[in-house]
This record gives C-alpha cells, sequence and structure tokens, in this order.
C-alpha cells in the first residue's frame, strides 16, 4: 500500500530523516514513537508532500508521490491531521465539512451555485457524526474545545476519504482521561472505515495498548519496528528510548 | 429533500441550510435597490444627488470587488487601484479612438483588465503577505507612471482631454444625465449580485478557507495558488468597471484614477464599513464620498479629517461600521431569543 523507500531530508546540517525505509500494508494501524525532535513530524510532512524528500522514494499503491505537492498528494489518498490542530477558525464545523467536500468533489471552484452544494451533505454529515460533533455542527471552530478542535482535525482528513491516514499526534495537549476517550474515537474510525492509519504518539500506554505494529524513529533513523511485544523486548529501544525512569512503567 | 433535514436540525444555520431560498433573497434585494436607486431622478430633482450616486457605484464596484480579496481571501493588494485606472483609461482610449459602441469598447476593457490582471496576478499571488501588498503596489506605480509618460497616447498628466463620445446603443442614450445615472445603477447592482454570488458559491467558501488557513486548504486538495489568481482576476474585473463607470462619468480620464491613493482610499473604504460583510464596503463607499465632499467644501485640511476619522476607525473601534452593525443585531436578537 504505502512504500516508502531510502528517505532522507536535512535541515542545515541536522538530519531530521535520515534514510528511512518502511512498510504500511493495507489496513494496518500503526504507531510512531520516539523522543522530541525524533522527526516523527518530519517524516509525515515528507510523506504529504509538506516538505521534499532529499532522497528516496514515496510510493503509494506503485505510484511515486516523492515531490508532489500536498493537493496532488491529498488527492491520490492520503490525508492527513496535524500536530496542532489545524482547521478554519471562522467557519463553523458543518460549513468546514461541506467545503472540504466540495474541494474532495472536484467543486471548490463552482461559482455559479450557492454553497453548499446538495451533494456534499450526506457525506460531511455522516463525518461529522462518526466523529461525534452532531451537537457541535453550528459551532465556529475557533469557538470549540481543544479536544473538538482536533476531532476537526482529524475529520477534515477523514471526510476526503483517503486510503492512507496520518494523524499527528492525535491525543497532543489532553489530559489522561480525554486521551483515552481520543484514542478510542481513532481505533474505532479505523475499524469502520477499514483504512491504513498511521499515528504518532508520546504515550506508551496506549501505543502498546492499541497499535499492532510500532516504528521507533530517533534521530531521524529507525531504531526498530516490530509489534508492541518484539518492542518491548527490543534492548536497543529500551536503551535508547523506553528505558528513562517516566517510560519504565509502561514496559 | 435532504435540503430540509439540515434545516430542521436545531441551531440550524439557515443560509447553510437553504442555498436556493438564500440566492432568490439576493436576486429581490438587488431588484428592489434598483427600483428605488432609478426612482430617485423622479422624486428629486438634484443632479449633485444623481452625481453622488454615480460616483458610489464606480468606487463602490472598486471597494467591494477589493473586499474580495482583503476580506474574502486574505490577500491585502495596496494596488488594486491599478485595475480602475485601467477600466477608466481603457474604456476612454476605446472610445475616443477605435469608434466602436460603448458595451463593445466595455467588453474590450474587461478583456484587456483581464490579460493584465492574469500577468500581474501570476507575479503577485505567491507571495507572503507583506510582499504582495508591496509588489501589487509597485505594479499600480508602474502603471501610473507609464500613463504620466506615454503622452501620445494618454495625454500625460492632462489625462484623456476632449470628452468621451457616447453614441446612442440599444436605445441608451447616455449623454442624458439621467440615463447615465440608471445606467451606473444597473452596472452597480449586477456587479454587487455577481459578486455575492461569487461570495456565496463553493469558490467563496474556498475563499475563506484560503483566508483561514491556506496550509490546512492544500492538505484538503485546493490548489491555493490557482485560487487566489482566480479572484485576482475577477476582483480585477469588477474594480475596471469601476473605472469605466467613472470614465463615463467625467468623460474622460485622469492619472489620480490609477494613482495609488485611489488603492489607499480602497483600504480606507474597506476599514470605515468593515469587510466582515458583504456590503461593508459599499456603505464605506458611501461614507468616505460624504466625508470627502463635506470635507473639503469647508475646510482645506481634507488629509487631516481623513486622517483622523481613519485613526478613530482603525484605532479606537477596531472595526467597520457594518461590523458594529452585525454585532448589535447578534446581541439584540440573542436577548430576544432568551426573553422568549
Ligand atoms: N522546517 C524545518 N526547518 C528546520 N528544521 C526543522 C524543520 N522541521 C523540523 N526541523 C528539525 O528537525 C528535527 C525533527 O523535528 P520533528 O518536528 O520532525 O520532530 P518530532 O519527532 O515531530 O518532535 P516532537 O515530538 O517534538 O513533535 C528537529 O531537530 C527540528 O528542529
Ligand atoms: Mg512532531
Amino acid at each position: 500500500m504505502l512504500e516508502v523507500q531510502h528517505i532522507s531530508k536535512s535541515f542545515g546540517g541536522v538530519k531530521a530523516t535520515d534514510d528511512v525505509t518502511l512498510d504500511f500494508a493495507t489496513g494496518s494501524l500503526t504507531a510512531v514513537i520516539g523522543p522530541n525532535g525524533a522527526g516523527k513530524s518530519t517524516f509525515f510532512n515528507l510523506i504529504t508532500g509538506a516538505l521534499k524528500p532529499d532522497s528516496g522514494r514515496i510510493l503509494l499503491d506503485g505510484v511515486d508521490m516523492a515531490g508532489r505537492s500536498p493537493p496532488d498528494i491529498v488527492r491520490h489518498g492520503i490525508g492527513r491531521a496535524f500536530q496542532v490542530a489545524s482547521i478554519f477558525p471562522s467557519l463553523t464545523v458543518s460549513e468546514t465539512m461541506l467545503a472540504a467536500v466540495g474541494a474532495d468533489q472536484r467543486r471548490a471552484s463552482v461559482m455559479h451555485r450557492r454553497f453548499p452544494l446538495a451533494e456534499t451533505r450526506e457525506r460531511a454529515d455522516y463525518v461529522i457524526e462518526l466523529l461525534g460533533l452532531a451537537n457541535k455542527r453550528d459551532r465556529i471552530a475557533s469557538a470549540l474545545s481543544h479536544g473538538d478542535q482536533k476531532l476537526l482535525d482529524i475529520a477534515l482528513a477523514l471526510v476526503l476519504e483517503p486510503k492512507v491516514l496520518l494523524l499527528d499526534e492525535p491525543t497532543a495537549g489532553m489530559g489522561t482521561e480525554e486521551r483515552w476517550r481520543m484514542i478510542e474515537k481513532v481505533h474505532e474510525l479505523w475499524v469502520r472505515e477499514k483504512i491504513t492509519v498511521v499515528f504518532i504518539e508520546h504515550d506508551m500506554d496506549i501505543v502498546f495498548k492499541i497499535a499492532l505494529s510500532i516504528v521507533v524513529l530517533c534521530y531521524g533513523r529507525i531504531l526498530a519496528t516490530g509489534t508492541p511485544d518484539e518492542i518491548r523486548r527490543n534492548p536497543a529501544v529500551i536503551e535508547a528510548y523506553l528505558g528513562t525512569d517516566e517510560h519504565a512503567g509502561a514496559l | 429533500m435532504s435540503e430540509l433535514n439540515v434545516e430542521n436540525r436545531a441551531g440550524a444555520v439557515p443560509y447553510v441550510a437553504r442555498p436556493r431560498r438564500a440566492a432568490a433573497i439576493d436576486v429581490v434585494a438587488a431588484v428592489v435597490a434598483f427600483a428605488i436607486l432609478a426612482a430617485l431622478p423622479f422624486l428629486f430633482d438634484s443632479k449633485a444627488l444623481l452625481d453622488f450616486v454615480i460616483r458610489c457605484a464606480a468606487f463602490g464596484l472598486f471597494a467591494t470587488s477589493l473586499n474580495l480579496l482583503v476580506g474574502y481571501t486574505g490577500l491585502i493588494s495596496f494596488g488594486h487601484g491599478m485595475f480602475f485606472g485601467l477600466g477608466a483609461y481603457g474604456f476612454g482610449l476605446l472610445m475616443q479612438r477605435a469608434n466602436v459602441s460603448i458595451p463593445v469598447a466595455m467588453v474590450c476593457t474587461l478583456a484587456i483588465t483581464a490579460v493584465a490582471a492574469v500577468v500581474i496576478g501570476a507575479i503577485c499571488v505567491r507571495l507572503k503577505e507583506i510582499y504582495f501588498a508591496f509588489v501589487t503596489l509597485a505594479f499600480q506605480m508602474l502603471i501610473h507612471s507609464v500613463i504620466l509618460s506615454w503622452q501620445s497616447l494618454t495625454g500625460g498628466d492632462q489625462g484623456l482631454r476632449g470628452g468621451i463620445k457616447r453614441p446612442v446603443f440599444w436605445g441608451i442614450d447616455l449623454t442624458n444625465h439621467v440615463q447615465l445615472y440608471i445606467f451606473s445603477c444597473a452596472l452597480l447592482v449586477i456587479g454587487l449580485l455577481l459578486m455575492r454570488q461569487i461570495a456565496q458559491s463553493p469558490f467563496g467558501y474556498t475563499l475563506r478557507m484560503i483566508r483561514d488557513n491556506a496550509t490546512r486548504a492544500s492538505f484538503i486538495g485546493i490548489n491555493v495558488w490557482r485560487a487566489k489568481l482566480t479572484v485576482f482576476v475577477l476582483a480585477a474585473l469588477f474594480a475596471s468597471a469601476g473605472g469605466m463607470i467613472m470614465s463615463l462619468f467625467v468623460s474622460g480620464a485622469y492619472p489620480e484614477f490609477a494613482y495609488w491613493t485611489i488603492s489607499g482610499e480602497g483600504i480606507f473604504i474597506n476599514m470605515l464599513g468593515g469587510v466582515t460583510t458583504f456590503l461593508g464596503p459599499m456603505v464605506g463607499t458611501v461614507i468616505l464620498l460624504i466625508l470627502n465632499d463635506t470635507a473639503t467644501r469647508l475646510t482645506e485640511h481634507y488629509g487631516l479629517v481623513l486622517g483622523i476619522v481613519i485613526l478613530f476607525f482603525a484605532l479606537g473601534l477596531r472595526k467597520g461600521l457594518m461590523d458594529f452593525a452585525v454585532d448589535w443585531y447578534r446581541a439584540w436578537r440573542d436577548k430576544a431569543k432568551e426573553q422568549s
């Protein structure tokens, strides 16, 4: 499905992504972990076209995405949500969704009809319900709680019906309880929509509980990949990342 | 009908729920506005009033088109006045030299404006905010200096003199002041209706998304650059139409029409009226022209008066008049809702 082959990216002297090769199978649920500054967000930025890789290939169903523009890559089926919720502050939840479906249907430049288009309603409503935002559909996005803004960001990616969904720290900035609710939502999406999901997460309890496979990044390199059990027992991971006090409890 | 489903949910925003009805309301409002404007010459025997409305039409189209860029897309152009000037000069020159009918001259002027806007827009819309503002300003100055220096064509600092012929077309005689007035009002109303449609269309919402968060817009598949260029060209066309009205009104064209201060006035108008409502710039136009006329009559220090008013709006209110009107209306409505 999504194969990343030998991609690298440097900022000045810093190798933010260093010869990363990974394969995400159709329908997989993968967690990407790693300490701050490990290059996790950069990895997503490379796949989604926010950054152009210095080298390497990014194959989606065999088609190379490397170096393409974000709209082009989105249209091929790679959707993403951002570490800091990225929304349209002045639009309501339903306007946001309706406009996004319109864009996906290549109707973003239609001028002779009124917004919203009737044919965008069903899908917009479906995703609003799916993410539990139905009772907030007429709220202005900037007035939503932090958690709801993160949900709206995910909804924006999901409403495009992507093949691969990349979630950059869906639980960032949340308290423990809210984290679990969010991650259960993500799990539910994965089950119901049967898409390939890759998410970045710092909370080890969450990662080991729901991910089917885990990728550990460190200094832009892959330190380890495997099932949660394999990662838990991997000596390099324990030493470099999990071995610190704060994470010892999760092991 | 799925439209009705959404509408029935508590608290649904009406204009999201009923696009067709919203479009119909706009058309009715436009027809009513035009009827009222068209009745004025028969109610008041005042040439000054008609002159005032004609200028409102010219600057209103210009300022509203600027709001498509500033308010809807977040593109702050300091050079939008170049298209106003291009409209005035293009139309004036075609009428003086090409011996064509008025509608043909208008269509040709729009075509010229479109070509210029595509070229200038292609260079400008990729630039970040402040650079966009200054490069558009630079193009404005370029066009102004071309007009000044190309004397044989434009008459230089004297402008297009000798008047513009106004041959009768479709039974319309624009040498007749009332007919010129009605014609200007018709252009204004049609222009506003078209811009309103653009603003409320899916494309209009694409513009809002770009204004709010262009990065996110590109990650849902929107070609941000193309959308910006499209609205840049569209706005130029309406500004050009405003310039044409001005050219008809003064029967010529003057370098001031293409000077950067026109762009500045466009920005002032938008600040006065507010950019969060569609009609804000129209209200701002009326205020600025009234201010202009009274201030120049009463004092030589027109610039000073204008400066103070603008500082008052920018620093004191931090909003345009129409923004206030909307806030008041919302507060009043919420209160009414609570009480019932
Ligand atoms: N646009 C950029 N320009 C320069 N350096 C960058 C850029 N983006 C990332 N970096 C650098 O690349 C490295 C990896 O950053 P990245 O944001 O990918 O880390 P991360 O794993 O997502 O960290 P966090 O857990 O804090 O989100 C860091 O050293 C960062 O400073
Ligand atoms: Mg990150």
